[in-house]
């Protein structure tokens, strides 16, 4: 195999790299980037744990190729501190005490900041349906869609 | 989990040089876009290509388009962007409605319709919907350019039309001239992402014609052209209704899975169907739930 040089912004920071074609991009964050907050749960696509940010968007990144990721802007919980929602979330669902393990935190955290991005004032049927790939085996989900609504409502 | 399988990647900047690779590499060549069917199968190693085509800087294959009626979806086209545009939402509320039934965001943000309707399980949310816009589909290879009916698109499950040296460049659909009103009506285990148990979408037009398809009731997604036949220049009513339930009994052919029961699977039929098209008339005549997943399941 060809290995490919990828060059990419990660959590603010310009970052190049050698990746082989068939690196998963999960793999390649957790394992030789150190960045562990997306963690791999079903790996293929269904729980939401491996979620990014990628452009903005939420991706799977169990789902996407390293190579995949050149030119691109990711952005993992790490990264908190780089958009305007995410700490507002970390500290409501931190005081709420919404998450019991914490493994599903980070994705969900991720696609409550990409709802919040696109639309600020979300009913409660839009955080369901935003955080509906994410799943959370301990909560029940209550306490989550809660500190989702009340970080838009800035209460 | 690694991809144990090795493979070649290349991301062609124009459309000569990606038709070139899969007239070369043919079947060990494949297309990825969303990837979000594409790398679950190389982890599982039920893809074992050579190469793996990056099709996402082939400029053609970006956007959609609506001019004069016809409605172009590139192939690169992903379930989110047909959601976030006001658009889709106004001229093909249909195809906005299912889209938001496939999988999850975070799926959606990357999945393409392309993609679904080129993995062809029988259970793709697409599938029906296209099938009632009549919609085609664009192949292209360097022999040319074809168009594909939908109807003649899906042969068999997780089959299609599509030759080993073409790729999908677009999905193409009409605006339909008749009033028309539509309803998706997905049956799956809990809200929420999950694949479909069965779906039916059903176009009513202001003529009393109607337009029926399903997906994840038989081995591919098709047309229900009895039951169109039968409700064919009649007014919805009890006794229609009740007619139809049964007509489509004929029309479908589901199994037991991991998913449902056959027996659930026809019984649920009839009872989507009744639904969908209970809902397309009476948002036909603007008494209807308003489209999206709210008042669906």
């Amino acid at each position: 195999m060809k290995t490919h040089r990828i060059n990419f912004t990660l959590n603010g920071e310009k970052v190049a790299l050698d990746v082989e074609p068939n690196d998963v991009l999960l793999d390649t964050l957790r394992g030789r980037l150190g960045i562990k907050s997306p963690k791999v749960g079903c790996d293929r696509g269904d729980c939401g744990t491996c979620t990014v940010l990628m452009n903005g968007r939420t991706v799977r990144s169990c789902l996407a190729l390293a190579v995949e990721a050149d030119g691109a802007d990711l952005v993992t919980l790490e990264g908190a501190n780089t958009r305007k929602w995410t700490q507002k979330l970390q500290k409501k669902f931190h005081e709420k005490n919404s998450f019991q393990c914490g493994f599903c935190a980070p994705g969900v955290i991720l696609s409550a900041t990409e709802l919040l991005e696109k639309n600020p004032k979300p009913t409660t049927h839009d955080i369901k349906e935003a955080v509906a790939g994410n799943l959370c085996r301990c909560t029940g989900y209550e306490p989550i869609v809660e500190a989702i609504a009340e970080t838009a409502k800035g209460n | 989990m690694p991809i144990t399988t090795e493979f070649e990647y290349v991301k062609p900047r124009d459309m000569d040089e990606a038709l070139h690779v899969f007239s070369l590499y043919r079947e060990k060549a494949r297309a990825l876009a969303g990837g979000t069917d594409l790398v679950v199968h190389l982890k599982e190693n039920l893809a074992r290509p050579e190469v793996v085509v990056d099709i996402k800087a082939l400029q053609e294959l970006a956007g959609f388009t609506l001019k004069g009626g016809i409605l172009r979806l590139g192939a690169l086209v992903t379930f989110s962007d047909l959601i976030d545009s006001p658009v889709i939402k106004a001229k093909f509320p249909l195809l906005w409605e299912a889209s938001l039934t496939v999988a999850s965001t975070g799926v959606r943000n990357r999945a393409t319709v392309a993609g679904n309707i080129c993995s062809a399980v029988p259970s793709a949310d697409s599938a029906p919907v296209l099938a009632v816009y009549d919609a085609e589909v664009l192949a292209r290879s360097i022999r040319g350019e074809r168009r594909v009916p939908i109807a003649d698109w899906f042969t068999g499950p997780k089959k299609t039309a599509l030759q080993p040296d073409e790729i999908v460049t677009a999905v193409e659909m009409r605006l339909p001239a008749k009033k028309h009103a539509g309803c998706y009506m997905k049956l799956s285990r809990y809200e929420g992402e999950d694949l479909a148990q069965g779906g039916i979408a059903v176009l009513a037009f202001s003529d009393n014609t109607y337009r029926v398809a399903a997906c994840a009731l038989g081995p591919k997604p098709a047309r229900c052209p009895r039951t169109e036949a039968l409700l064919a220049g009649n007014k919805l009513g009890e006794k229609l209704l009740a007619r139809a339930r049964e007509t489509i009994l004929q029309e479908v052919s589901p199994i037991s899975d991991i998913r449902s029961s056959k027996e659930y699977r026809l019984h649920m039929t009839q009872v989507m169907l009744g639904r969908a098209l209970e809902k397309a008339v009476a948002r036909l005549f603007g008494k209807g739930p308003k489209y999206g997943t709210e008042n669906i399941a």
